[in-house]
C-alpha cells in the first residue's frame, strides 16, 4: 500500500477511536479521502481494529451512498422520486443512457467523465423532474436541455 | 428615496437551482454600484431567506419599502439592475415582473405556523430568529414550567407525530419520562425518505432554530441531555445550516450546559444517513446511529424504554418538533383551537405532480382535499382530467375523485385506504397509468426492504413481477385475485413498517381503478398510453409536414420518408422510447 494512502487510512483510524467505533462513519471517512471504498483499505481496517472484514462490507452494501468501485469525475444524478416521475424522469435517463453509451447495469462512461446514478429523492419535487450534475441542482428539466447541460461538463470538466 | 429598504431573496434548494446566489451577487453589486452600500444613512439591506413553498416561481424576491412590500417572480440576475434603477431608486414597482393573482390564491388559503417564519426570516441568523419571538418556548418552559407540566401541554394540545404514524407526542413523552435512566435521548427524525415529500428539508433550510427549540423542550421535558439529528445525506444545504444554527445556539446558550441559568443541559450532534430509506423506521435509524446496518427489530421494547445504545429514547419527526415552540409560546389551547376535531394543528403538505401550483402548503387538518387541489394548488395542468391523488408515498394509497370532498386527516385518509405518511401529495391525472404508479412504488419498496424478514423481501419482489408482467401485456385472468391475496398477507405478516404497508399502493390502486387492471389484461392496452410494452406509434399522415425531426431523433433507424413528405414508423422496428413523440411540432405522432 502506497504511504500517503495508509498516512490517510491511520488519520481515519484515530478518527474511528475517538468515535466509538462506529463503522458507518468510517466507512463515511474512507470514501470521502478515496472517492470510494477501496477493498485494500477495508482489509487495513479489519487487520487494525480487529472487527471482520465481512462485517465492514456488509454496511457498505447495505447502504446506497456506499460504492465499492471508483466512480467518474462528474457524478449525474437522475431523481427517480414520485413528482420526478410522473413529470417524466426516465425519459431523460433514457436518453441520457444512450448519449453516453451506457450499457445495461454500466453506470460509468469509458473514459471515466461521467457517473450516472439514480436516487429517490432529492427533495425539490416542485421543480421536477430534477437532475443533480456534482450537487448541482437543473429543475424542471427535458432530455434535451439535459444534454446541453452536460456538454458544459464535457468542455471544461470540473476541477 | 426611502431610507427603510428591504430585499428578500428565496434561497433554499429550489431558489438556489433557479440561481438565487446569482441574483444575490447581482444585488450587492447593483447596490454597491448605485452607493448604496456605503452610505450609512441609507438603509438598504439584502437578505437570504428560506423556502416559502413556491419554488415553482423562484427566483422569488421581496422588495419591501417602507415595509409595503412587492413580490416579483422568476427573478434571474441579468434582471436585478431594472429592479435597483426602476424600484429601489426610482420608487416604482417593475409590474412586469410582479407575482399574480394565483400567487395570492396559492398563500392567502394556508394556514401556516410551521412554515410562518420559513421564507421570511435568515435561516443562518440566530438573531432573525429571535426576532419573531425564538427560543421564547424553550425559556417559559425552563423557568415557569416543570418537566411534567411542559408533557401536559403537549397533551393537551393533542399534537400528533407529523412523520407517519400520527402517534399522540405528549403520550410518547410521558412514558419514555417515566422510565429511569442516567441517560436519555432524543433523536429529531430528518430522513425524510418519501419520494415526493420535502417539509422536512424545507423547515431546516427556512427556519432551523425551531427544530432545535423543539427538541430541546423535548429533552427538558423527558430528561435527556443529549440529542441527535439523523438527516439524509442528500440534503446538503440543510445540514450546512443546521450546523451553523447548533454553533450559534451554542454561542448564545440555548445550548450546552446550565441552559438559561438551570441545571438543564443539552446538546445536539448531527448524524449524516448513508442512504436507506428503512433507517426513517425508529428501530433501524437507531441502529444507524450506532453505525450498524439499518435493520429494524420487533417492538415492544418500544424506544421510549429501550432505544439508542439500550437507554429509553425519544424520537419525533423534523415537523412535529418544529411545532413545539409555538404550542409553549402560544398554549395547548391555541393549538386545539387549529383542525380537524379528532386531527389538531396543521399540516405541511409537498404538492406536486401534474398541478398547476407546485410547492409546499400548510394547511389546517380537516380541510377539503377539493381547496388543496383547486383553490391553493390552481387545478390540474393543461386543464386535463383530475384522475387521483398519492399521499402517503411508498406506504399510502391513491384517492380518486369521487373522495374529492374529504376533509384531509389522519383519521379520514385511513378511511379510503390511503394515508397520510409524512405529507407527500402527489397529483395524477388522465395521462397517468395506475398500474404504472402502483409498480413505480412496488419498485421503490421491494430495493428498500432490508430483506430481515420474508414476507417483506419475498413478498414484494413477488408482487413486482406480477405487476411487471401485466404492464407488460403478459398478466393473466388470475392476476388481480393473486395481488390481492398477496398483498393481504405481507400486511399482516411484516416486521416493520415498511412491510406492513407497502402492499397499500396496489391495494388502494385496484379498489378504485380496478379496470385499469383488467384493460392491461384482458385487452392488453394500457388506457393511458404509459406502459411502453403496449403502445403502438404512428404517424398520422395528413398531418405530418415531413420536417424530419422525428427521424433524426429515432434512436432505432425505425423511421423512414423523404423531405417534405409524410414518414413512416416501422413498427418491428420500434424500440418504444417515445422520441419521435417527444420531438414532432405538429402533434403527428400518436400513441395508443
Ligand atoms: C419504512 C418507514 C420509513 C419511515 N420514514 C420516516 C421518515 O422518513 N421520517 C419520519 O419522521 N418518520 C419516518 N417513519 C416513522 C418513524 O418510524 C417514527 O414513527 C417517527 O419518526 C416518529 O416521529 P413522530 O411521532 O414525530 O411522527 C418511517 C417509518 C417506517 C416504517
Ligand atoms: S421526486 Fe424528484 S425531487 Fe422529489
Amino acid at each position: 500500500m502506497e504511504s500517503s494512502m495508509l498516512t490517510k487510512l491511520n488519520t481515519i483510524h484515530s478518527h474511528f477511536n475517538n468515535n466509538g467505533g462506529n463503522i458507518i462513519s468510517a466507512l463515511q471517512d474512507i470514501q470521502s479521502e478515496f472517492g470510494y471504498i477501496p477493498e485494500d483499505a477495508v482489509y487495513w481496517f479489519s487487520d487494525k481494529t480487529g472487527i471482520p472484514a465481512s462485517k465492514f462490507f456488509g454496511v457498505a452494501t447495505f447502504y446506497s451512498q456506499f460504492y465499492l468501485k471508483p466512480r467518474g469525475k462528474n457524478i449525474i444524478t437522475a431523481c427517480c422520486g414520485t413528482a420526478c416521475h410522473v413529470k417524466g424522469s426516465d425519459r431523460i435517463i433514457f436518453r441520457l443512457q444512450d448519449e453516453l453509451s451506457l450499457a445495461k447495469g454500466e453506470d460509468t462512461t469509458g473514459d471515466g467523465l461521467f457517473t450516472l446514478e439514480k436516487v429517490a429523492c432529492v427533495g425539490a419535487c416542485s421543480i421536477a423532474p430534477v437532475m443533480l450534475v456534482n450537487q448541482k441542482v437543473y429543475g424542471k428539466m427535458t432530455p434535451d436541455k439535459m444534454v446541453k447541460e452536460l456538454k458544459t461538463y464535457e468542455e471544461s470538466p470540473s476541477e | 428615496m426611502s431610507n427603510n429598504i428591504k430585499i428578500n431573496v428565496c434561497m433554499g434548494t429550489g431558489g438556489i437551482a433557479a440561481g438565487g446566489d446569482e441574483v444575490m451577487a447581482a444585488f450587492d453589486l447593483e447596490l454597491r454600484k448605485a452607493g448604496l452600500e456605503a452610505d450609512v444613512e441609507k438603509h438598504c439591506a439584502v437578505h437570504r431567506v428560506g423556502c416559502r413553498g413556491f419554488c415553482a416561481r423562484d427566483v422569488l424576491v421581496d422588495v419591501s419599502v417602507d415595509d409595503v412590500r412587492t413580490t416579483y417572480q422568476y427573478i434571474k440576475a441579468d434582471m436585478v439592475p431594472r429592479l435597483v434603477e426602476e424600484h429601489i431608486i426610482g420608487g416604482v414597482p417593475v409590474e412586469d415582473w410582479v407575482v399574480g393573482q394565483d400567487y395570492h390564491d396559492f398563500h392567502d388559503r394556508q394556514e401556516k405556523v410551521v412554515l410562518a417564519d420559513c421564507g421570511q426570516i435568515d435561516p443562518e441568523d440566530i438573531q432573525a430568529y429571535l426576532d419573531v419571538d425564538g427560543y421564547k418556548g424553550i425559556v417559559k418552559a425552563l423557568s415557569e414550567m416543570s418537566p411534567a407540566e411542559v408533557i401536559e401541554c403537549v397533551k393537551a394540545s393533542g399534537l400528533k407525530g407529523r412523520g407517519g404514524a400520527g402517534f399522540p407526542t405528549g403520550m410518547k413523552w410521558q412514558f419514555c419520562a417515566a422510565n429511569k435512566s442516567d441517560r436519555k435521548y432524543v433523536i429529531c427524525n430528518a430522513d425524510e425518505g418519501d419520494p415526493g415529500a420535502f417539509m422536512d428539508r424545507s423547515v431546516i433550510e427556512g427556519n432551523p432554530h425551531a427544530v432545535i427549540e423543539g427538541m430541546s423542550i423535548a429533552a427538558y421535558a423527558i430528561g435527556a441531555a443529549e440529542g441527535y439529528v439523523y438527516i439524509r445525506a442528500e440534503y446538503p444545504l440543510a445540514v450546512e445550516r443546521l450546523h451553523k444554527a447548533l454553533s450559534q445556539a451554542r454561542a448564545h446558550g440555548f445550548l450546552g450546559k446550565a441552559i438559561h441559568g438551570t441545571s438543564f443541559d443539552f446538546d445536539i450532534k448531527v448524524k449524516l444517513g448513508a442512504g436507506a430509506f428503512v433507517c426513517g423506521e425508529e428501530t433501524a435509524l437507531i441502529a444507524s446511529i450506532e453505525g450498524q446496518r439499518g435493520m429494524p427489530r420487533a417492538k415492544p421494547p418500544f424506544p421510549a424504554a429501550k432505544g439508542l445504545w439500550g437507554k429509553p429514547t425519544v424520537i419525533n419527526n423534523v415537523e412535529t418538533l418544529a411545532n413545539l415552540p409555538f404550542i409553549l409560546r402560544k398554549g395547548a389551547e391555541w393549538f386545539a383551537s387549529l383542525g380537524s376535531e379528532t386531527s389538531k394543528g396543521t399540516k405541511v403538505f409537498a404538492l406536486t405532480g401534474k398541478i398547476c401550483n407546485t410547492g409546499l402548503i400548510e394547511v389546517p387538518m380537516g380541510i377539503p382535499l377539493k381547496e388543496i387541489i383547486y383553490d391553493i394548488g390552481g387545478g390540474i395542468e393543461g386543464d386535463r382530467l383530475f384522475k387521483a391523488v398519492q399521499t402517503g408515498g411508498p406506504s399510502g394509497g391513491c384517492i380518486p375523485v369521487e373522495h374529492i370532498d374529504l376533509p384531509v386527516d389522519y383519521e379520514n385518509l385511513l378511511k379510503v385506504g390511503s394515508m397520510m405518511g409524512s405529507g407527500g401529495m402527489v397529483v395524477l391525472d388522465e395521462n397517468d397509468c395506475m398500474v404504472n404508479i402502483s409498480k413505480f412504488f412496488l419498485e421503490f419498496t421491494q430495493s428498500e426492504s432490508c430483506g430481515k424478514c420474508t414476507p417483506c423481501r419475498i413478498g414484494t419482489k413477488r408482487l413486482l413481477e406480477v405487476l411487471t408482467r401485466i404492464t407488460e401485456g403478459k398478466g393473466k385472468k388470475t392476476d388481480i385475485d393473486l395481488l390481492l391475496d398477496m398483498a393481504n398477507d405481507i400486511k399482516d405478516t411484516s416486521l416493520c413498517g415498511l412491510g406492513m404497508s407497502a402492499p397499500n399502493p396496489v391495494l388502494s390502486t385496484i379498489k378504485y381503478f380496478r379496470h385499469e387492471y383488467e384493460a392491461h389484461i384482458n385487452d392488453k392496452r394500457c388506457p393511458a398510453a404509459v406502459c411502453r410494452s403496449l403502445l403502438t406509434f404512428t404517424v398520422i399522415e395528413n398531418l405530418c409536414k415531413g420536417c424530419g425531426m422525428c427521424l433524426r431523433a429515432c434512436p432505432a433507424g425505425a423511421i423512414t420518408g423523404e423531405k417534405k413528405k409524410p414518414h413512416y414508423i416501422d413498427t418491428s422496428l420500434c424500440v418504444k422510447c417515445g422520441a419521435c413523440f417527444d420531438v414532432c411540432k405538429f402533434k403527428s405522432v400518436i400513441k395508443e
